[in-house]
């Protein structure tokens, strides 16, 4: 009954020829790469075709679609200002990759591609990138004043540094937070559900104790579902927190 | 060699400890938001993404133990 709770995060190909060859690496066609194709298909088949129709009096479908929008665009807006807003595609592409591949995950027997730090490490280097290459072409050299807030010289000494490190340390965190939720809230529920099999298995009064884990799971897993939604947000509010940065280096908006 | 992974598990363990100053910090962000929220309605919900930015920064202190905690049992 011994299961282990981290199998699930197992990448396995799914067809045992590697697809192609880069460099002499084999390229397998994985099941993390089929969930991805499947979270970008469905994901951008369902924001296109339901406001395909265009309709004035929105179906459920619609605002959902819709609502997601404004939800995005007023996250951009409180956090970089109106000319944050040229960012609206990539943050929107971005939180929807990540809200979908969380809630596909919560599909049972499904597989989490955010729960990959492979997946969210790449997603993060994209922001960092992107918050780079924006700062440059914006500020020219002038983007090293992000490292330079505004203090009396002798703070400057101290805080210098410190801005360096925190820049440093920002795609290992920002990765980290949504990899390391995923991992523990999956891994919870997958522990929970062992106690299930075990208790469920052991007969006696025991069998009908296992009704307590059970309904364990059931909190568990709505708890894992605002978690989900809170990771994604959280995600693309970091990342519109560091366009911000590049953007107006140290000004208010 | 046994006595390593025996050490293993238990750092391991010690460094789920981490999660106790992750729970403080997030009971701290989301107490003084809602009572601050209590206080003044009608500037809660323009606090809303500090509030996350709070709680994302205090949760990442504690996944940091997890993440040495799984760096010592799986390498």
């Amino acid at each position: 009954m011994a299961m282990n709770p981290m199998e699930q995060f197992a990448i396995k190909p799914l067809i045992a020829e590697p697809v192609l060859h880069i460099a002499g690496h084999p390229i397998y066609f994985t099941n993390q790469a089929l969930l991805m194709i499947i979270v970008a298909l469905a994901s951008s088949l369902f924001l296109t075709l339901a406001v395909k129709p265009n309709r004035l009096v929105p179906t459920r479908g619609q605002s959902m679609a819709e609502m997601s929008y404004e939800f995005v665009a007023n996250i951009i807006h409180s956090a970089t200002g109106e000319d944050g807003l040229k960012f609206f595609p990539f943050v929107f592409t971005l939180f929807i990759f990540v809200l979908c591949s969380n809630f596909f995950g919560m599909v049972p027997g499904s597989f989490t591609v955010t729960s990959q730090i492979a997946v969210t490490f790449a997603l993060t280097m994209l922001v960092i990138l992107t918050v780079i290459v924006t700062g440059f072409a914006r500020h020219g050299l002038g983007f090293f004043k992000l490292f330079v807030p505004d203090a009396p010289i002798y703070i400057l000494l101290f805080l210098v540094p410190l801005e360096v490190i925190s820049f440093l340390a920002r795609p290992m965190s920002l990765s980290m937070r949504l990899f390391a939720n995923m991992l523990a809230g999956h891994t919870m529920l997958q522990v929970m559900a062992g106690f299930v099999v075990a208790l469920g298995g052991a007969g006696g009064i025991l069998s009908l104790v296992s009704v307590a884990p059970m309904l364990l799971i059931v909190g568990l897993g709505a708890l894992e579902i605002l978690v989900a939604f809170l990771q994604a947000y959280v995600f693309a509010i970091l990342s519109c927190i560091y366009l911000n940065e590049a953007l107006h280096l140290h000004e208010h908006h | 060699m046994d006595t390593i992974e025996a050490a293993k598990f238990i750092g391991a363990g010690l460094a789920t400890i981490a999660f106790v100053g992750s729970g403080i910090g997030i009971g701290i962000v989301f107490g003084n938001y809602i009572s601050a929220a209590l206080r003044n309605p009608g500037a809660a919900q323009s606090q809303f993404t500090n509030l996350y930015i709070g709680y994302a920064l205090c949760e990442l202190q504690g996944l940091f133990g997890l993440l040495i905690a799984l760096i010592l049992m799986y390498t």
